[in-house]
């Protein structure tokens, strides 16, 4: 500290001294440690939690060096570049940073750029461009693939990446680090800026964001190129540069951690080129846990036995958050609370299913301190800056404990008090859940994103975008590629391939050469094949993948005309109703009219009971770092003194009819009930690996002759059921790792996840577009889908490079076959085998589920009261 | 239905000589085949409609480069029906070239298997809108439409009720829900009068038989012929569901 202070006068001119004075505040040491790292010229992260300043400290070299620059004679274009992964964020950055600019009269045009900007405003930035841009990761790479990028582009001295840790472990951020490779070409001096939410391991984002060189591969034809030593002229100036300044570095600034470079092997590692500062650590935030009359009940997702508390909660804050993991949660929270709300409390419904206007409304609401509570979901996770908020209610379980922090920090972005925050279990697994989370966070634990290969989808929309942008050479490219953090291990073949893939589709059958939609021209350079071509692909820019969304409107007349737009819903999500059948939606029930192609028509239902209240699970799965916390706190019965009493004898029980297991341990309990024998395994993995894991467990038992009749799966265990006992099965075989060698490969081929997979993929790549022409057949749509393209492709090419990326994803994302591997391996040798004469306490959540899945109305509400007070009895019996 | 039932009938395979429906049009005996194709039994005839072959080529033209192995597929599975069958003839139902140039951009191999065809077998090309000129080069009879054993055999369903009518054109799909889901499937659907049979093609798209397109077809409610992997799925038109 007191070397920041020292350094205080040298660092920050008058004008913005006087400033931070004239406001009461003095500059944060990392914010003057940020202006010492611009002024060295090096790249910098900066972590710090929220309400320290972060954004300030991001812009505030920027500032300084515009306010130090000499009267332009001339546009000099774009200064600084702030990318956002939210458009709201960038929308909300633009008006924080016109208070310094104003209030010091500084010469600083900034301006946000967005999806939702006007075309005579974009118009405008083009021609005329802002000193600061504030924009998101598709709108620049829309830039990238315009003809004018290079010189519109050629001044840049800085970017700013805000909420890196959001971004970078996502398709998103693979694109996003392609295009700050393509902005380093066209302005070599670019500096990289980034901040981020306290992480677990800041490495990962430093390599993310390093612009270095690339280390693997030397391609023998740029050898014969550059005439030997396999390494482009570029890089060598660029690894001259960097040594030179790592040795010349000053360690001496503030929190900044010296990045050694190299070390003893003398190879520096990428995330070197990238200096760490990082900003105080704020207050711990106090997150308490609501029990209803101190219980907590056995299953569900809703947490509706808390509701009165938690409204009664709402009531003694200022402004509350109440965060939801589903937008059906959140629809039905908002409508359980305006049940509740007999002092008509201003209480908002905030997801993004709704209009954006819609959205935009609560948001100025929510800025202009007039709401006393907003039902949210995701959409609210990242750093809009509300001062007023100084409560955040979580409603059913974190799934995360890095989320949570993020979540949490929504609440007072005052760096010096605590946060507050509740969590609200729904049930009792959630119940372990949440606790394990309040631990983390108190010891300042974070589940991390591990770091990702670059998807290849990505790189072939990236090339496409580069060849409408401006000629390329194949070689300068692969090499700028693979500078971008992601794709530093990019091999030649591999980049090859997806060139091909981007000219001529990629096939082994070579009837398309004569229709390349990339083509290399007489000087040996790439470019587009014409501007329709190029004007195609800028439509279809982006790595966002929302699932087909249909427009909610209002019904009008006996024509069934689409009115006022209500909304969006996901396809699919309606699929359970029928023509008036009644549903929650935005805050209201509907009964639902048709639907017509991409419009749901409803009207306003006459009565209040509706059909759909909604829909339990979470999209996201329970972290592995937070799962094994959890099985953590389960094995350890000193731990249960922290546990509301009926959670610690549910416990007990469990311990004295069943057994519960060693960390590494997964127990497995077989027990008969009705006409059925249950085979229950708790792996505590999340939803998506435990249905893979149901797939191939039950392929398995058909073979072995157990013949499964049925199987169901939650966030922390999976149950399957049979005609015959299940107990004299060899369970270390049965669970054996080699299920995901063959029986994978069969199952995945057939599996809707694989289309799934591969759709997103196929749009991404640009093979096919986002609104797919249909054919023509005057005014009526005929839906040609992609599951068409996969069947024959996979008949007929089963290499290609689409179906690795979509098995990639499917592996990763959908059916998390990359974890159900690690899991497998944890309990090889170490399944316990509880066989009980019947179910255990563990069990009862996930019976209930079973009737879940089959009724999701009303009545499946009743009986599931009913069901549940029988199984209870008989757990506790 | 339980989780992994539904998951049994996606994956288990109990092979059948033929998983179609048996049918009577006007009177005469068909089969709908799990393939798509109509076989008409007393005129030992294959129909299939809609083939829309070289449809990948006619996206890679503008741009989008759909895997080229549309046209191989539709033709291995005809062909397939064809050793299955042993037809007298086989009526190409109109359509069965996406555009009027996927002619000339076959590929040799795949112009070869419409010539084998053509040796083996009749091969009848009823005209479509797609392709009303009908081949240039490919061997085989022309016809606008056909009359068989009382039925009349067209490209492009006619308006009202049509006793006696076997049509392409509209790609029939059908939307089946159940509390699990909904799958949408390629189908038959008739009234015991008249039949529009399902898109052969790779990439045919699929319409609706609840779309506007096929009302007042029917003199009653039609059933539907729902294709599976292999099988034909009857289905009673109050269990389909608008798209």
């Amino acid at each position: 500290m007191a070397d920041a202070a020292a350094t205080l006068p040298d660092l920050l001119p008058e004008r913005f001294a006087a400033w931070f004075e004239n406001r009461g505040w003095s500059p944060r040491a990392h914010q003057l440690d940020m202006v010492a790292k611009a002024r060295e010229g090096r790249d910098a992260l900066l972590i710090a939690p929220t309400g320290g300043g972060k954004t300030l400290a991001g812009f505030l070299p920027s500032l300084i060096e515009l306010s130090e620059r000499p009267p332009p004679n001339t546009p000099q274009g774009i200064h600084t570049l702030y990318i956002s992964p939210l458009k709201a964020l960038a929308v909300d950055v633009e008006r924080n940073l016109m208070a310094p600019i104003l209030q010091m009269g500084l010469p600083i045009v900034a301006e946000s750029r967005t999806g939702d900007t006007g075309q005579a405003r974009k118009q405008r930035q083009r021609v005329k461009p802002p000193d600061i841009l504030l924009t998101t990761p598709e709108q620049l790479a829309l830039f990238c693939a315009w003809e004018g990028a290079r010189l519109y582009f050629e001044n840049l001295k800085c970017v700013i990446v805000d909420e890196i840790h959001a971004i970078h472990a996502s398709k998103r951020g693979d694109l996003l680090a392609l295009d700050l490779a393509r902005l380093q070409l066209f302005a070599p001096g670019l500096r990289r800026v980034g901040l981020s939410a306290t992480v677990d391991d800041p490495d990962v984002i430093r390599r993310w964001l390093a612009c270095a060189p690339p280390a693997n591969q030397v391609v023998p034809q740029r050898a014969a190129r550059f005439g030997g030593g396999g390494s482009s002229p570029l890089r060598d100036e660029t690894e001259g540069a960097e040594a030179l300044e790592s040795e010349s570095k000053s360690p001496s600034v503030g929190f900044a951690d010296s990045s050694p470079s190299g070390g003893a092997s003398g190879s520096p590692r990428p995330e070197d080129a990238i200096d760490l500062v990082r900003g105080p650590a704020g207050a711990a935030p106090i997150v308490d846990m609501l029990l209803s009359e101190g219980r907590v009940p056995w299953a569900g997702h809703t947490a509706q036995h808390a509701m009165a508390e938690v409204y009664e909660t709402i009531k003694t804050a200022k402004t509350a958050l109440v965060f939801v993991n589903t937008r059906f949660q959140a629809e039905f929270a908002f409508q359980e609370l305006w049940r509740l709300n007999d002092d008509n409390l201003p209480i908002a419904l905030h997801h993004g299913s709704l209009a954006a206007e819609q959205r935009r409304k609560v948001e100025a609401a929510m800025a202009r301190g007039e709401l006393k509570a907003v039902v949210c979901t995701s959409t609210l996770d990242l750093g809009i800056d509300w001062g007023d908020v100084d409560l955040v209610i979580q409603l059913a379980s974190p799934k995360g404990a890095s989320r949570m922090v993020q979540r949490i920090g929504r609440a007072n972005h005052r760096l010096d008090e605590p946060s507050r925050a509740l969590f609200v279990p729904a049930n009792r697994f959630e119940m372990l859940e949440c606790q394990a989370a309040r631990e983390a966070i108190a010891e300042n634990r974070f589940d991390g994103d591990p770091a990702r290969v670059g998807a290849l989808d990505v790189l072939a929309q990236h090339i496409m975008g580069c060849a409408c942008s401006e000629p390329f050479d194949l070689l300068a490219l692969y090499d700028e590629v693979c500078r971008a953090g992601p794709y530093r291990d990019l091999s030649w073949e591999d980049f090859e391939q997806v060139v091909d893939f981007v000219s001529t589709g990629g096939y082994a059958l070579k009837t398309y050469d004569r229709f390349r939609r990339i083509v290399k021209g007489q000087d040996g350079l790439w470019r587009v094949r014409n501007p329709q071509t190029a004007q195609r692909h800028r439509l279809n820019v982006g790595a966002i993948l929302s699932p087909a969304m249909l427009a909610v409107r209002i019904a009008m007349g006996k024509s069934l005309r689409g009115g006022r737009k209500v909304g969006e819903v996901e396809e699919g999500m309606l699929e359970m109703l029928d023509p008036g059948d009644t549903f929650v939606f935005a805050g209201q029930v509907w009964s639902l009219v048709a639907v017509t192609g991409m419009e749901v028509l409803v009207r306003p239902a006459t009565h209040k009971d509706p059909k759909m209240p909604s829909w339990g699970g979470s999209k996201f799965a329970l972290s592995t770092f937070l799962a094994k916390r959890v099985r953590e706190l389960m094995f350890d019965q000193e731990h249960w003194k922290v546990l509301p009493t009926d959670v610690r004898e549910w416990l007990e029980i469990q311990r004295d009819r069943s057994l519960i297991p060693k960390d590494e341990e997964m127990l497995l309990e077989t027990f008969p009930r009705g006409k059925r024998h249950f085979m229950v395994v708790y792996p505590f993995e999340g939803r998506l690996a435990h249905t893979t894991l149901a797939m191939l467990l039950t392929r398995r038992l058909e073979r072995l002759g157990a013949e499964p009749l049925g199987f169901v799966c939650n966030d922390y265990a999976m149950a399957v059921w049979a005609q015959q006992p299940l107990d004299g099965l060899d369970f270390d075989e049965l669970f054996d790792q080699d299920m995901l060698g063959d029986d994978l490969e069969s199952w995945l081929a057939e599996s809707f996840m694989m289309k799934r997979a591969f759709k997103g993929c196929a749009i991404i790549s640009g093979l096919i577009e986002r609104r797919f022409p249909g054919e023509e057949k005057t005014g009526r749509q005929i839906t040609f889908s992609t599951d068409l393209i996969y069947d024959v492709l996979r008949r007929h090419q089963p290499d290609h490079l689409l179906l690795r990326c979509a098995r990639d994803d499917a592996a990763t994302g959908l059916i998390d076959v990359a974890r159900l591997g690690l899991m497998l391996a944890r309990i090889k040798g170490r399944i316990r085998h509880a066989a009980l004469d019947h179910l255990s306490p563990f069990s009862v959540p996930i019976l209930l589920e079973i009737g879940k899945e089959r009724s999701p109305g009303q009545t499946g509400e009743r009986i599931l009261a009913e069901a549940e007070g029988d199984l209870i009895a008989e757990a506790l019996a | 239905m339980s989780a992994l039932a539904h998951a049994r009938a996606a994956y288990a395979f109990t092979p059948s000589p033929c998983g179609g429906l048996r049918t009577t049009l006007l009177g005469v005996d068909v089969i709908l085949r799990a393939s798509g194709a109509l076989w008409i039994e007393p005129a030992r005839m294959l129909v299939v409609a809609d083939l829309h072959l070289e449809k990948g080529s006619s996206f890679a033209m503008r741009g989008q480069m759909l895997p080229p192995y549309d046209t191989r597929d539709t033709l291995a599975r005809l062909a397939a029906e064809v050793a299955a069958t042993a037809p007298q003839a086989v009526v190409l139902l109109g359509d069965t070239f996406h555009d009027r140039s996927s002619e000339a951009r076959l590929a040799e191999d795949d112009a070869q298997r419409l010539r084998d065809l053509a040796g083996l077998t009749r091969l009848i090309w009823v005209i479509g809108n797609h392709d009303a000129d009908g081949p240039k080069a490919l061997p085989g009879e022309v016809a606008d439409e056909l009359t068989i054993a009382g039925l009349t055999l067209r490209h492009e369903p006619q308006a009202g009720l049509q006793p006696g009518e076997v049509a392409g054109h509209l790609h029939p799909c059908a939307r089946v829900t159940s509390s699990r889901g909904s799958v949408r499937r390629r189908c038959f659907v008739t009234d015991g009068e008249r039949m529009v049979v399902p898109a052969f093609g790779a990439y045919a798209g699929g319409l609706s038989i609840r779309d506007q397109a096929f009302a007042g077809f029917f003199s009653r409610d039609p059933l539907c012929g729902a294709l599976g992997a292999d099988r034909v799925h009857a289905v009673g038109w109050r269990s389909v569901a608008g798209d």
